[in-house]
């Protein structure tokens, strides 16, 4: 016998597609008004984007040119960040997730790590300002901007390795206590083996989000302007300031007039590029190594 | 019978040359452990000459008598005292972070020109002034709060409706396509976001509305609501996730429409993880710098209309930081500016998170 | 057959939270016997093993108290916990294979004991395959996934994980329940020929397994000693206390 629909079925199987489009409607207005503004800043972008704005540095006062400064520069803080709190919240979400007891102690560490990371940026601009710059004499540098940035990473490279760590099932850990492996060892054969994917793409979306950060870097390291040669590698030194892009970025488009017009366009695409690029490589490292999941 | 003893051995050769090399291997590793256990038997080889710990392999002695050396004992016992200090070191960053803000801000407490009500109840706000200088925060306090409430109306009823499309209606390869769109959207820098705001939206604000001036609360709170937008959707999706099948399966049992079902069952039941993530996305506008720096214009006052322009706490830091001489009133005021950010930051992310835990502990 | 006791455990209790699972018991092991303890599920068995092992220190919030002796050391003083784990082999009711190599699965444990010598690892994993009955099997492929192997390949790789560290005592957790009888006959078999050189302590659901293999049998109920009896006695007709016999036969429970 088949199935007839009355008018009350297909009333409501209408109301079903209604809901469907309806909600897709709402997701789709979040995404199409965005590729939109992304290819208007590609469009207008065009005349300056080349490979030699890349490697160009900006010319007659910051008017026109590449940018290469910038990039060396966020290239330097991106680095020398992650150098320092990749390590460290690594480690301490290791203590968090495998060593750590339930305690009151430990509860507060949880609850400043999720402080952390609900810290203002500008907040942290203010903090790295007070401790590295006036503080710890580092002044004005490349050192404070990055130790500026890699706080505020920090908790974000702990949540994502937790995460990462807690994937891996408590059983294989029971076998490894069980045969008299110390935590040590257990989290050296076990745990981080099979975490290692999870950690490295959380590390790698701190890469993008550390280039794109400005106040944090703004009054802890970074300039307007800085003379450099042409495809300079290293045109910095640890205690100087140095150019950054977002921070170029900002100023191209507010403190300097008379910029060519594609100019700021192509500093943002270029900034935009990268992070998304940077971004996809993780979410792809991340899928292919889900697919050779050894359990 | 005969032929089969001869061809036996052979056999493997002649069939696959590897197992020739393969089977060589084979009978030379038990060989190592029976040669001690068989001069163990005739009670030779006491001595020094012969592998002492293949035997104790064999009796079962190997491994109880085989230790760490000593390098490899302390080497792990220094890694735990720096995992240990790694651990504790957010703590120290936290308390470090306000107490060098604080600590920064401290002697204007004292000053006997400022004061806290003032300060708070104020909205005047003129730091350079000669003859009458006022430090006041409220026009600020106010251009924050009108420009996230701005956000969060937007992105609150559009980040729900995405978060249930994608938890309710969609799966697979549709689904997985825009949860990687909406985590690239999260990816954007926020000076790239200021950047949009101050050409392209302000332009078209100009264009649609006939504003005198694009860069206003309605263009800062349509970028922070777009900003805001992915937090919401991957929390929002994740509270939905929360909500047990069972409790769709009985809806759908008793005849309701995906519609009814999404008003009558899921948002209740996932009420309180959706406002942990619109709380989310109250912290990241309340904290949000760069983009409602360049999208909201600069005028201190506050605001009577989406059309104003207004200044944020934020902004106001980021702006007037590079021009307060250290230590002057005016950068001491600007970093009280930002203690207060790290309160009001604070408890938003606090209530936050003891929702989502309440959700997990479910 | 040596009678003197090997494992001896002093009014044990244990309490997780508020709640208590073990409420003072107290018996002692022979060495070089099969120990059976059966019971219903949630009656305190498998943790009665952590705490031998001072696994239990991995769960929060527990309480013990009491004592466990091991060759007349108490475990819960016991300077070295790794060593004590090594002389206690333990098998999971649930095969776990650990993400990585069979060969490095089975020497994994020496290498943490601080043994690195090649040949002396290449030694006990062959022997400890070929005795928990899967050398054969997978010789021609150590260095493959562990975890990739089947469940009833997995308990074997377990239980040749346990005897890696060459351990006097071996507790076995309801081993039985994750394989097929085909495999849980050929592991009895591998376990009657073990008890030569190691006391086996054996918990299981299934009192026919008791039956066949033990020597005593402990019935622990809700955390507290029914009876503990030669298993003659305790699967007879007449054991000393009513409701073990209603469990066996599976009246009660």
């Amino acid at each position: 016998m088949m199935f007839t629909e009355t008018p009350l079925v297909r009333r409501k199987l209408r109301q079903e597609r209604l809901a469907k489009w309806i909600f897709f409607g709402m997701t789709a207005s979040m995404i199409i008004p965005l590729v939109l503004i992304v290819g208007y800043l590609v469009e207008r972008a065009w005349p300056s984007l080349s490979l030699s704005f890349l490697v160009d540095v900006p010319a007659r006062g910051m008017k026109e040119g590449g940018v290469w400064p910038a990039l060396v520069g966020t290239i330097y803080l991106v680095v020398l960040s992650l150098a320092v709190s990749a390590p460290v919240g690594v480690l301490a979400a290791v203590y968090l997730n495998e060593y750590a007891r339930d305690n009151w102690f430990n509860r507060i560490i949880n609850l400043a790590v999720i402080n952390l990371a609900g810290v203002p940026s500008i907040v942290h601009a203010l903090f790295g300002l007070g401790a590295f710059v006036y503080a710890a004499r580092f002044g004005y540098s490349i050192i404070s901007a990055s130790l500026t940035l890699a706080i505020m990473t920090l908790p974000v490279i702990i949540a994502s390795t937790r995460e990462a760590l807690a994937s891996v099932p408590r059983s294989f850990r029971e076998a490894c206590w069980n045969v008299g492996a110390t935590r040590w060892q257990t989290i050296k054969a076990v745990v981080l083996p099979n975490s290692i994917s999870g950690i490295l793409t959380g590390i790698i979306l701190q890469v993008s989000r550390a280039a794109g950060e400005t106040a944090p870097i703004m009054f802890t390291g970074a300039v307007f302007f800085k003379a450099v040669d042409k495809g300079d590698l290293f045109p910095y030194g640890l205690r100087e300031q140095c150019m950054a892009l977002s921070m170029h970025l900002y100023t191209l488009s507010t403190q300097v007039p008379g910029v060519k017009e594609s100019v700021p366009f192509a500093t943002a695409v270029v900034l935009l590029g990268s992070v998304l690029v940077v971004n996809a490589t993780a979410i792809i490292l991340r899928g292919y190594l889900r697919s050779r999941k050894k359990w | 019978m005969g032929d089969g003893f001869g061809g036996g051995p052979a056999s493997p050769g002649v069939l696959n040359p590897k197992a020739e090399i393969r089977k060589p291997k084979e009978i030379r590793k038990p060989k190592e452990i029976r040669k001690p256990k068989a001069e163990a038997a005739s009670k030779l080889g006491r001595d020094m000459s012969t592998p002492q710990t293949d035997r104790a392999v064999a009796d079962g002695f190997a491994v109880r008598r085989a230790t760490r050396p000593a390098w490899a004992v302390l080497g792990e016992r220094a890694l735990e005292v720096l995992i240990y200090l790694c651990g504790i070191s957010a703590i120290v960053f936290v308390l470090g972070i306000f107490f060098f803000v604080f600590k920064e801000a401290f002697p204007i407490l004292g000053n006997k020109q400022f004061s806290l009500s003032q300060f708070l109840f104020s909205e005047q706000w003129h730091p350079t002034s000669e003859l009458n200088k006022r430090y006041g925060v409220l026009a600020m306090i106010a251009g924050t709060f009108s420009v996230t409430a701005l956000a969060m109306v937007i992105a609150v009823p559009f980040g729900l409706g995405a978060a249930i499309y994608l938890s309710e209606f969609c799966s697979g390869r549709v689904k997985e396509t825009l949860k990687v769109v909406i985590e690239l959207l999260a990816a954007i820098p926020s000076v790239v976001w200021g950047f949009i705001g101050l050409t392209v939206m302000s332009r078209l604000i100009v264009k649609y509305t006939g504003a005198p001036v694009g860069v206003n609360v309605l263009n800062g709170g349509i970028i922070l609501a777009l900003m805001s937008v992915p937090i919401i959707v991957s929390i929002g999706e994740d509270a939905l996730k929360a909500v047990p099948d069972s409790y769709r399966e009985a809806g759908l049992a008793l005849g309701a429409t995906r519609w009814q079902l999404v008003w009558r069952v899921l948002l209740p039941a996932g009420k309180t993880g959706l406002l942990a993530a619109v709380l989310l996305g109250v912290g990241r506008g309340v904290g949000e710098t760069m983009a409602v720096l360049m999208a909201t214009g600069h005028a201190v006052h506050i605001p009577h209309s989406p059309f104003d322009s207004v200044r944020t706490l934020t902004a106001n830091i980021a702006a007037e930081l590079g021009e307060a001489p250290a230590n002057s009133d005016h950068y001491q005021v600007l970093f009280l500016t930002g203690v207060l950010l790290f309160l009001m930051t604070f408890v938003v992310n606090l209530a936050a998170d003891l929702i989502v835990r309440g959700i997990r502990r479910k | 057959m040596s009678t003197a006791a090997q494992i001896v455990v002093q009014d044990l209790r244990l309490a997780y939270g508020h709640k208590e699972v073990l409420h003072g018991i107290s018996f002692d092991i022979r060495r070089n016997e099969i120990f059976g303890v059966i019971g219903p599920a949630q009656s305190g068995k498998t943790s009665l093993l952590r705490c031998l092992n001072r696994t239990i220190d991995f769960t929060p919030d527990t309480r013990v108290t009491g004592s466990v002796l091991v060759d007349g050391e108490d475990v819960r003083q016991t300077r070295n916990v790794f060593a004590l784990r090594r002389k206690i082999g333990m098998v999971a009711p649930l095969p776990v294979g650990l993400p990585m190599s069979i060969y490095d699965n089975v020497a994994f444990a020496p290498r943490c004991a601080g043994m690195s010598r090649k040949s002396e690892l290449d030694g006990i994993v062959e022997q400890c395959l070929r005795q928990g009955a899967l050398w054969d099997e997978v010789k021609d492929r150590l260095d493959s996934l562990g975890t990739k192997l089947s469940g009833g390949q997995q308990q074997r790789l377990t239980i040749a994980r346990a005897l890696s560290h060459q351990p006097e005592i071996l507790c076995l957790d309801e081993f039985s329940i994750a394989i097929d009888p085909v495999t849980t006959m050929r592991i009895e078999d591998v376990l009657k020929e073990l008890r030569r050189n190691m006391t086996i302590i054996l918990v299981t659901n299934l009192t026919q397994q008791a039956r066949r293999l033990a020597d005593r049998t402990l019935f622990l109920w809700k955390g507290a000693i029914v009876e503990l009896d030669r298993s003659e006695v305790i699967f007879s007709d007449h054991p000393g206390n009513r409701q073990t016999y209603e469990y066996v036969n599976g009246i009660f429970g």
